[in-house]
C-alpha cells in the first residue's frame, strides 16, 4: 500500500480528535446547562456543531488528506446548501411567524 | 484539462470509483437530511414557540448516546487504519466493537422513545400542545435511527467478509466513510434537536 502513511501520525491523529470532539460536546452540554441568553446560546452552539463536523470529516473521513478536486466536490454544494437556505427559506419562516401574530 | 484526460486510465478524484460513488451517496444523503432538519427549522420559527427540550428528554442519557456514538466512531477509525496496514485481527476487533457502539446507541434511542410515547407522545398529537413538535421528534431521530440499524447491518456483513479475507481494505475504508456520516448526521440532530 503506497499510501497507507499519507495519514499522518497513524491512530494517534484518530485518538486527537476523539478527544476533541468529547471535549467539545461537554462544552455543549455545560453551556445549555449554563443560563445564557437565547441568542449566544444558538450562535456558540451551530458553532461547536460546525467544528465537530470539521474535525469528523477532515480526520475520521480522511477527507483533509484527499485530492484537493473530491474535497470541492463534497464542500461546495454544502456551501451552496447553506447559503440558499439561510437566504431565502429561513426570512420565510420569520415571514409567517409574523403573518400568525 | 487536456485531451488526454478524456482517454482513460486517469482517476481525476485520486480515488477508486466504489469509494467515490459512497461519497456522492452521502453527498446527497446530507441533502435528505437538510431538508429534515429546515422543515423543523422553518416550523419552530414560524411557530414561535416550542416545548422546552430540557424538560421533555433526559438530556444525560442523549449526551451518553452522543459519546458512544463519537466513540464508535474513533474505533471505526482504527479498524480502517488497521485494515490499510494489513493488521487483520485487529480489524475484526475494531469492526465488532464499532457495531457494539451502533447497538448500545439503538438501544439507548428505544429508551427515549419508550419514554416518549409513555408521555402522551404521540406523530400527530402530543401533551405539550405542539403537534409539529413530536412529528419532528419522530421522524427526524428515526430517520437517523433507520441509519444506525442499516450501519449495523452494513458493519456485520463488512466483518463477516473481512473474516473471510473477501474484501479489500478499501471496502473497510468505505463502511467506515458510512458511519463516520451517521455520527455526522448526529451531531447537528443534537445540537438543533436537543440542545437549540
Amino acid at each position: 500500500m503506497a499510501e497507507t502513511e499519507h495519514g499522518g501520525g497513524g491512530y494517534r491523529v484518530y485518538a486527537v480528535t476523539w478527544f476533541w470532539l468529547l471535549v467539545i460536546t461537554v462544552l455543549e452540554l455545560a453551556i445549555v446547562l449554563l443560563h445564557v441568553p437565547k441568542i449566544i446560546l444558538a450562535a456558540a452552539l451551530v458553532i461547536m456543531a460546525f467544528l465537530k463536523a470539521g474535525l469528523i470529516v477532515a480526520y475520521f473521513m480522511h477527507l483533509k488528506y484527499e485530492k484537493l478536486s473530491l474535497v470541492y466536490t463534497v464542500v461546495v454544494p454544502m456551501v451552496f446548501l447553506a447559503v440558499i437556505l439561510f437566504s431565502f427559506v429561513a426570512p420565510d419562516a420569520i415571514h409567517v411567524f409574523r403573518l400568525r401574530r | 484539462m487536456s485531451s488526454s484526460d478524456w482517454e482513460g486510465g486517469k482517476s481525476p478524484f485520486g480515488i477508486g470509483w466504489p469509494k467515490l460513488m459512497m461519497w456522492l451517496f452521502l453527498v446527497q444523503d446530507t441533502l435528505t437530511f437538510a431538508g429534515l432538519l429546515t422543515a423543523y427549522g422553518v416550523m419552530r420559527l414560524s411557530l414561535g414557540r416550542w416545548a422546552v427540550q430540557a424538560e421533555v428528554f433526559n438530556l444525560y442519557l442523549v449526551g451518553a448516546m452522543t459519546f458512544i456514538l463519537i466513540c464508535s466512531s474513533a474505533t471505526m477509525a482504527v479498524a480502517v487504519s488497521a485494515a490499510k496496514r494489513g493488521d487483520h485481527r485487529k480489524v475484526s476487533t475494531y469492526l465488532l466493537l464499532t457495531t457494539l457502539g451502533g447497538l448500545l446507541f439503538l438501544g439507548g434511542q428505544y429508551i427515549e422513545w419508550t419514554h416518549f410515547i409513555h408521555e402522551g407522545a404521540r406523530l400527530f398529537t402530543n401533551p405539550w400542545g405542539i403537534p409539529q413538535f413530536s412529528a419532528t421528534f419522530f421522524i427526524t431521530t428515526g430517520f437517523h435511527g433507520f441509519h444506525v440499524a442499516a450501519g449495523v447491518l452494513y458493519l456485520l456483513v463488512t466483518l463477516w467478509r473481512w473474516n473471510r479475507r473477501s474484501i479489500q481494505p478499501e471496502s473497510v475504508e468505505i463502511a467506515g466513510l458510512y458511519w463516520h456520516f451517521v455520527d455526522l448526521v448526529w451531531v447537528f440532530i443534537f445540537t438543533l434537536l436537543y440542545l437549540i
